[in-house]
């Protein structure tokens, strides 16, 4: 049942990417490019997404509980730290070279180039790497 | 302004925001690609791995189905039908690229959708900051690569 609603989520959450334009690099290129002909469109995906969300959650936190886990998995740190904002610069950078950020990259999968797949490995590596670098205390 | 493709824009993120509220419905997680694949092949963690990998397959079936309708909601210009993207770059830009958005998404705990989409939809300030920095980042890296390197192509 778990695995049938992990299902049911990436397919909405697939289909949304690749209707919205979010797996064609060349639009979020465009979108990133704000100083050439700039395509608003990612702005649209952006706005839809983060609405509904805060709609959406609003109501799902009224309930005690999600309908098949026990708890609310929610992130509860509010600091800012280096390993916060240096990783976000550092994948910004990387989004900016490729237009791919995770989902988009893994959803193209069904259409793997050879670009592709190395950008998938490459990723893959740099979590395990991420892993490796320890939060300073 | 091409307002089809905002239009489409707009039910794609709202599908998006859908799977995310979702997630989060049913199984009390924050829809994060980073979060959600990346804990998966870095710890495989017991009992939490099925939904993962779940996910995984309905992200990649998505673009496939929507090509089984018909294919004509593809967004790429100079190849109407075709849903999934070319890649920006060779292999060799695409390691780096790759490299960068692994590290990155890794330290900074999320990525678009972790912290752009649930993060912000949660009003958690640490999302709002990371969100304003990628894509700060991003829209100067494509600056350079466009206009200071490539001399405005």
């Amino acid at each position: 049942m778990k695995t049938l609603m992990g299902y049911i989520s990436g397919l909405l959450f697939g289909l949304g990417l690749a209707l919205a334009g979010m797996t064609d690099p060349a639009r979020v290129l465009g979108f990133l490019d704000i100083f050439g002909a700039w395509d608003p469109t990612l702005m649209f995906v952006l706005g839809g997404a983060v609405v509904t969300t805060f709609i959406g959650y609003r109501f799902v936190f009224r309930q005690e509980q999600p309908l098949i886990g026990e708890t609310f998995q929610l992130p509860t740190r509010q600091d800012f730290d280096a390993r916060l904002i240096g990783g976000s610069a550092l994948f910004g950078i990387g989004w900016g070279l490729s237009g791919y950020c995770p989902g988009p990259a893994i959803a193209s999968i069904a259409g793997l180039t050879a670009p592709l797949f190395a950008m998938l490995v490459a990723m893959v590596t740099g979590w395990f790497l991420a892993r490796a670098i320890p939060a300073r205390s | 302004m091409d307002w089809i493709a905002s239009l489409q824009g707009l039910v794609g993120g709202v599908m998006i925001g859908l799977s995310a509220v979702w997630l989060m419905a049913t199984l009390g997680r924050i829809a994060g690609i980073s979060g959600i694949v990346g804990s998966l092949v870095t710890t495989l963690p017991k009992g939490d791995s099925a939904w993962r990998v779940a996910f995984m397959m309905g992200l990649v079936s998505g673009p496939l189905l929507l090509m089984l309708l018909g294919g004509g909601l593809g967004n790429v210009a100079d190849a109407p039908g075709v849903v999934v993207g070319q890649p920006a770059g060779g292999v060799g830009l695409m390691l780096i690229a790759g490299l960068l958005v692994g590290v990155g998404t890794g330290l900074g705990s999320g990525c678009t959708s972790g912290h752009g989409v649930c993060g912000l939809a949660r009003l958690s300030p640490r999302s709002l900051v990371a969100t304003v920095t990628f894509l700060a980042c991003a829209i100067v890296t494509v600056y350079i690569v466009r206009h200071v390197i490539g001399g405005g192509a």
